[in-house]
This record gives C-alpha cells, structure tokens and sequence, in this order.
C-alpha cells in the first residue's frame, strides 16, 4: 500500500507541522517515508510545498511524479491549485477555504472557488474559523490534518493522534489537548462534507 | 540494537560523521547545506565529546579550520553550499596536495534548479579538479554509510574526500537505522609526511606526481567499491548509467524492477572499467546524472564511436534543470502520463522580506534620497536584502557573489559612477566584504557602504553572525573615519533622521559607512517566545 501526499501553503503556515505529525505516525507504524521540504529562500512569504510519500514498500524518490499524487492538502486556496499537475485524476483536494493574500494580483476568491470545484474530489474547510472558534488560531493546520485523516488510507486517526501527543509533548499537556480538539474538529468536517 | 531515525539527508551526513568519531564540524551557513551543522550543534554526543560546531566567518577559515584539524590527526567535517566551494577552492585545492592526516570531508551541497542559488554549478568537477575522490550518496540511509567510510577511507588513502549532494536529497526526510559501533575519536598524532603540507615547487613537485598516481588508484578503489554496482538486465536495447540521486528517478519509473543493465554511481573518479562493461552488453548508453553533464562529457573518450550516449547533451534529458520521476521516462521510452493541467487562475507568489522587517525601512528611505540623484547605482550583496530588487522597492542594480557589493562599487566609482552605493548585510560584510573595504580605505574611494545589520545570518534561518556588536569597531579598525561610520535605526518613525544621515554621507566625497541596524523579526519572536 502506498500514499502520496502533495502539502501546500505559503511559508510560515505551517505545513511541516503536519508532516512532521504523519511522519512521526508513519515511523511508529513502521512504515517507509519519503518528506521533501522546502528551505531558504523560498520561505520567506512564497509559495511552498512539501512531498509526503508513504508506503509499506521501500521508496526510490524523494519528488512525487506529477499524477501521482493520490491527496493534495492545503492551507490556502489558490496554493491547492498550484499543485493539480501532481494530482491523480482520482485525487482528492483538501484545503483551507481562507485565502492569505499577500500579493497585490490575488484572483477573485469566485474564481478560485469556481476553479477548485471543477475537481471531481474537493473537501473545502474552513480551518481559520474553526481554529479560532477553538480558542486556537495557530491550529488550523491540525483542524486541516483532521479533515484530511479521514481519506488517508494508510494511517488510522488514532495513530495520527498519537503523533500528534508525541511531537507536540516537549511543548506542554495544554498544547497537545487544544492540537487533538483541533484535530476532532477538522475530522468531523470532512465527514459532514462527504 | 539498530535505531531508526527520521532524518534530513543532511542530518544523516551530521549523524554519520559523529558516529565516525568527529572532533569538528567547520561550515558557513548555506541553503541546502545548513542543516548538517545544526544537527551536530544541538546533538548530544557534540557536548559529551566536545566536538567542535561554531560557525566560521566564510568558507575558507572554515576549510582551513578543518585542515588544521586533519593535520593534528582528528576527525573534521567541512560544510557548504556548492558556491562555498569557490569561496574556498584555494585552500580546498591545497588540502589535495597536503593530503588528510585525520579523516577530512567536504560536503558541498548542489542546486540544481537554483531554488535558492545563484547557479547550478556541480560540484563533482571540483573533485576531477583536485584529483580528489567524490562520494555522491543516492539516499539518505547511504549518505549516513557513506559519510561513515569516507572518513575511513580519507585517512586509509591520506586524501580529503569531497560528498556531493544535492537540494533535493538535503532536503528530504526518510527513515536512516543506524548501529550503536560509535566509534571513538582520533588522539592528537601528526602526519607521517610531514614534508607535503609544506607546499613549496620543492615539496609539491614531488606531491603532485604522487597525487597523479594516486588518483588512479582512487578510480581502482571506485571500480570495486560497494557503492557503485553493475546490475545485469534481459533488455540490452538499453544501457543506464545513474549516478547519485538520478538512480531513484530511474528506479521510480520501474516498481517492479528495470528491465535494462543499470550502473549505479554514487563513488568516483568514475570507474571506466565498470562503464566498459556495460558497454560489451548495451550500444546504446543512456546517462541519467542530477547537475552538469561531468559523466556524459567524460564517456565520449572510454567508447567506441559505434557506442551511442545518450544524455542531457544530446537532448535526451533536459540540458538544465533538477531531475524528477517524470522529466526522465521520455528518455526511457516511456509514455507521458496524463496529467491535470496546470490551473489558470493561479497568481505567482515569490519570496519576499517579512512585514516589519528592518531592511524594508532602510530601502524605503534609501528610496526617497535617491530620487534626488539620478545618477546613482546601488550594489547589492547576497541575503534576504537582495529581495530589495523586486518591486516594490527596485532598489539594487547588481548581485553577483558574496562581498561584490563593495569592491564593485569601488570599480564603479572609479569609472565616474556617483553616487556609488554599496549594501550588505552584516554576516555577508564579516564573511568577504572587510577585505573590499579595506581596499576602499586605501584608495580613498567615493563610496557609501551601507550595512544593514540585522544582527544574524538572516536568509538561512537565523545563525550566529561573526560580528555582531562590533561592526563599528571593525569598520574603524579598517580605517574609516569614525565621523564618517553612522549608525541609524530602521524604523518609519526614524525616516527623517535616516534620509538626512544618507545624504551627508553619499555627499561626502569619501569611503563612508552607514550602519543600519536592527533586529531580523524572525529571531526576534524566537528571542521573545523563549523568555
């Protein structure tokens, strides 16, 4: 079994946050693990993404092929669209429905919307309203890991839990328990859209 | 027992090398290399064993540093991005004629695709270059065994051994298991040839014929080293040569197994021999290698004419550009996969400097004197700051290589530029612009140095800077007038103050410096989260 996940956003978002959970989870299983990050300059304010490839087989690449990509998960709107070439034709998009605009050419949220619902596969969240309704507005990527555990075939929620209590401990039980709400959150989302 | 890591293909050179016994890490923050010395930095066997892990001023001390460390017997780990190898290719091209006494590696980390370099230069020719061995892991499991046995195999052949990686194996994360044989360090001992690391035509004429006949037994070693290997396969249509991380792109394309002969390369010189034999099978050899064409270019004299290669210079692969799953099956034979396309309402989103960051303030009231001089020119240097190109700020004209805002400003000012206006960062002015403005001192230049200092190593993410409360001090030390070293702060509330100070200076008719300094926001809310 095999999943490749496609993570996008802008820098500073947040989207190695997620990564690094599923990959704590993956490791736990046992599972093999491929994570392709972006640093340096590209960091500041720009668009980045992350290839998260997991599998019960040993992986040669660090890079997803484009149509590879079985999920795209993404904190901002127009950066899910970045991505489609990745996408499977049976893909799934996940992603934030708050748009971060900070670019003076930002397209019409209509058209962005419009676009993203031509996909056969699209769970819209929005991740900013629900992390803040929780008393947690740097949560929205765990509001956004929820909505997307429920259409990852390889790894159960309770392990992604797990991953979660694990890499945010060092940082305190109060964290980890406002993490896990968010998590519960996004994961009820996804259900009430399917 | 066997543990398993997570790591980053540079964590996993970091944590292979402090297996291997290392007594110093020697480097200069540089994307996709950074993270090697940080891994070590934060590490608990570096404070066990005091391992070495302070950041240098440039490339070159750090090289040097190391150097001295080999010579001494111990350990040392060299670490850069691909353009630090220019930075220290005097000393790096040295240490081939001074061998290693203690294990010496250089890991160089390439990128292609320049997503955050200014070229895509490929380090395995410096390595042809010096007649120094090259180790080029294809994953990240092989780069922590790989760092492993070059340092047994730079002290066992008495040669630095220079590890090529690139952004995208840097960059990436995978499982590494690694043992529990942690190895001790090296004790002081000093080399058993001491006359070679004394290069003078004396020494180094001897040395050099040494070195020739030891670069072939460098390729004899390659031939039958573990991490190069000749696989046989049914379909002899084809013959592939995959160095480094082009091997998985290969492999990628075939889960079940490629049907073709397949040379992995991942140790040079390049073995010839194993090339030969691939070639006794295949007419056609396809050549698959992340970076410049260095293996492609070096077959066309191993082969016959009747041997087709294949490759980026032939246009079977791109000639530039990073490597991926899908760019190699058109020259595999195999069809494009259909794809959505790409989406049209998307708008680019390029990097930019960070709201409320202090260089923002400086080009904004750099920007309003300047519209009062229309024949300025302003050169700027390598950092977060050289974002000050794009709109809206529009502010440099010319970015080249680490310290060239200065001395290009002196060679402008010279030719009848004025004002010349130079700006650095303050990392970049202590890594190789002290020496520039030196030269400015000198000469009595026309220039305006402006260093925005933000008292870090900003663009990589927050290292140490080597200078850091003591730009004045050594901006006098070099010999600018103190009435001429202004200091300003960066803020909107300052622009006044700011825009009068630029303009007495750039109205000065001499080598003036104007610091301008306040704290990058990104380490400050590190600095404030922390208390």
């Amino acid at each position: 079994m095999k999943q490749d996940i496609i993570l996008a956003g802008v820098g500073g978002q947040g989207i190695l946050s997620i990564a690094t959970v599923i990959g704590a989870a993956a490791l736990q299983q046992g599972l093999y693990l491929k994570q392709a990050e972006v640093h340096g300059m590209s960091q500041r304010g720009g668009d980045v993404q992350s290839h998260l490839r997991l599998s019960s087989e040993p992986i040669y690449s660090d890079l997803i092929p484009r149509g590879g990509a079985s999920l795209i998960v993404s904190l901002e709107p127009m950066e899910a669209l970045r991505y489609v070439p990745w996408l499977a034709k049976d893909g799934w998009i996940v992603t934030n429905t708050t748009p971060l605009v900070n670019i003076p050419n930002y397209p019409e949220m209509e058209k962005v919307v419009a676009a993203l619902h031509q996909f056969p596969h699209v769970v819209a969240v929005d991740a900013d309203t629900i992390a803040k309704e929780l008393n947690n507005p740097r949560g929205a990527n765990m509001v956004l890991l929820g909505a997307m555990s429920t259409g990852l075939d390889i790894l159960e929620p309770e392990q992604l839990r797990e991953g979660i209590r694990r890499v945010f401990a060092r940082k305190g039980d109060a964290i980890v328990e406002a993490n896990l709400k968010a998590f519960d959150a996004g994961a009820a989302q996804h259900l009430e859209e399917e | 027992m066997a543990q398993k890591n997570l790591l980053l293909g540079d964590e996993a050179i970091a944590l292979g090398a402090l297996h291997a016994g290392l007594s110093g890490v020697y480097a200069y923050p540089g994307t996709p290399s950074t993270e090697i010395t940080e891994y070590i930095q934060l590490h608990p066997l570096t404070r066990e064993r005091n391992v070495h892990c302070k950041w240098s001023a440039n490339e070159k001390t750090a090289m040097e540093e190391a150097l001295g460390m080999s010579y001494a017997g111990k350990r040392a780990l060299v670490c850069f991005k691909h353009v630090g190898l220019n930075v220290c290719a005097d000393p790096f091209m040295g240490s081939a004629t001074t061998g290693a006494n203690g294990g010496l590696v250089i890991a160089s980390c390439d990128d292609p695709s320049m997503h955050s370099s200014q070229n895509e230069q490929d380090s395995r020719f410096y390595g042809a270059f010096a007649m120094m061995p090259v180790f080029e892991p294809s994953n990240q499991e092989e780069a922590y065994a790989m760092t492993r046995a070059a340092f047994d195999y730079s002290e066992k052949r008495g040669i630095p051994v220079l590890m090529r990686m690139t952004t995208r194996m840097a960059h990436s994360r995978a499982v590494v298991e690694s043992g529990e044989d942690i190895r001790e360090q090296n004790t002081l001992h000093y080399p058993e040839k001491p006359r070679q690391w004394v290069t003078l035509p004396v020494n180094s004429r001897v040395r050099n014929r040494q070195l020739i006949k030891d670069y072939a037994q460098f390729e004899e070693d390659a031939v039958v080293s573990p991490f190069n290997r000749l696989t046989d396969g049914p379909d002899k249509r084809l013959g592939i040569i995959a160095c480094g991380i082009a091997y998985n792109y290969l492999m990628e394309n075939y889960p079940d197994g490629c049907p073709y002969p397949v040379l992995k390369i991942s140790q040079y010189p390049f073995p010839r021999e194993l090339a030969k034999k691939l070639a006794d099978w295949c007419q056609t050899i396809l050549v698959m290698e992340e970076g410049q064409p260095l293996v492609e270019e070096r077959l066309k004299g191993v082969y016959p004419t009747a041997i087709t290669i294949k490759g980026r210079l032939d246009g079977s692969l791109p000639r530039d550009g990073e490597l991926s799953p899908e760019v190699v099956r058109p020259a595999l034979g195999l069809p494009a996969v259909e794809l959505y396309p790409a989406s049209e309402v998307i708008a680019p989103r390029p990097p930019a400097l960070c709201q409320g960051c202090g260089h923002r303030d400086f080009y904004t009231a750099l920007n309003n004197v300047l519209k009062d001089y229309p024949g300025a020119r302003v050169f700027g240097d390598i950092g977060c700051y050289t974002l000050g190109w794009m709109p809206p700020f529009n502010s440099l004209h010319t970015c080249v290589e680490m310290g060239a805002s200065l001395t290009m400003a002196q060679g402008a000012a010279y030719s009848g530029t004025w004002p010349a206006v130079a700006v650095i960062g303050d990392s970049t002015f202590t890594h190789s612009g002290m020496t520039g403005l030196l030269d400015a001192v000198n000469e009595g230049s026309d220039v305006t140095l402006c260093i925005s200092d933000n008292l870090t190593t900003g663009m990589t993410g927050g290292q140490d800077s080597a200078g850091t409360g003591r730009i004045e001090a050594i901006c006098e030390g070099l010999g600018v007038s103190k009435e001429h070293i202004r200091t300003i702060v960066p803020l909107p509330k300052n622009y006044p103050d700011m825009e009068k100070v630029i303009r007495e200076e750039l109205e000065y008719h001499g080598v003036s410096v104007i610091v301008c300094r306040r704290e990058c926001i990104q380490t400050l809310r590190r600095h404030a989260s922390k208390k």
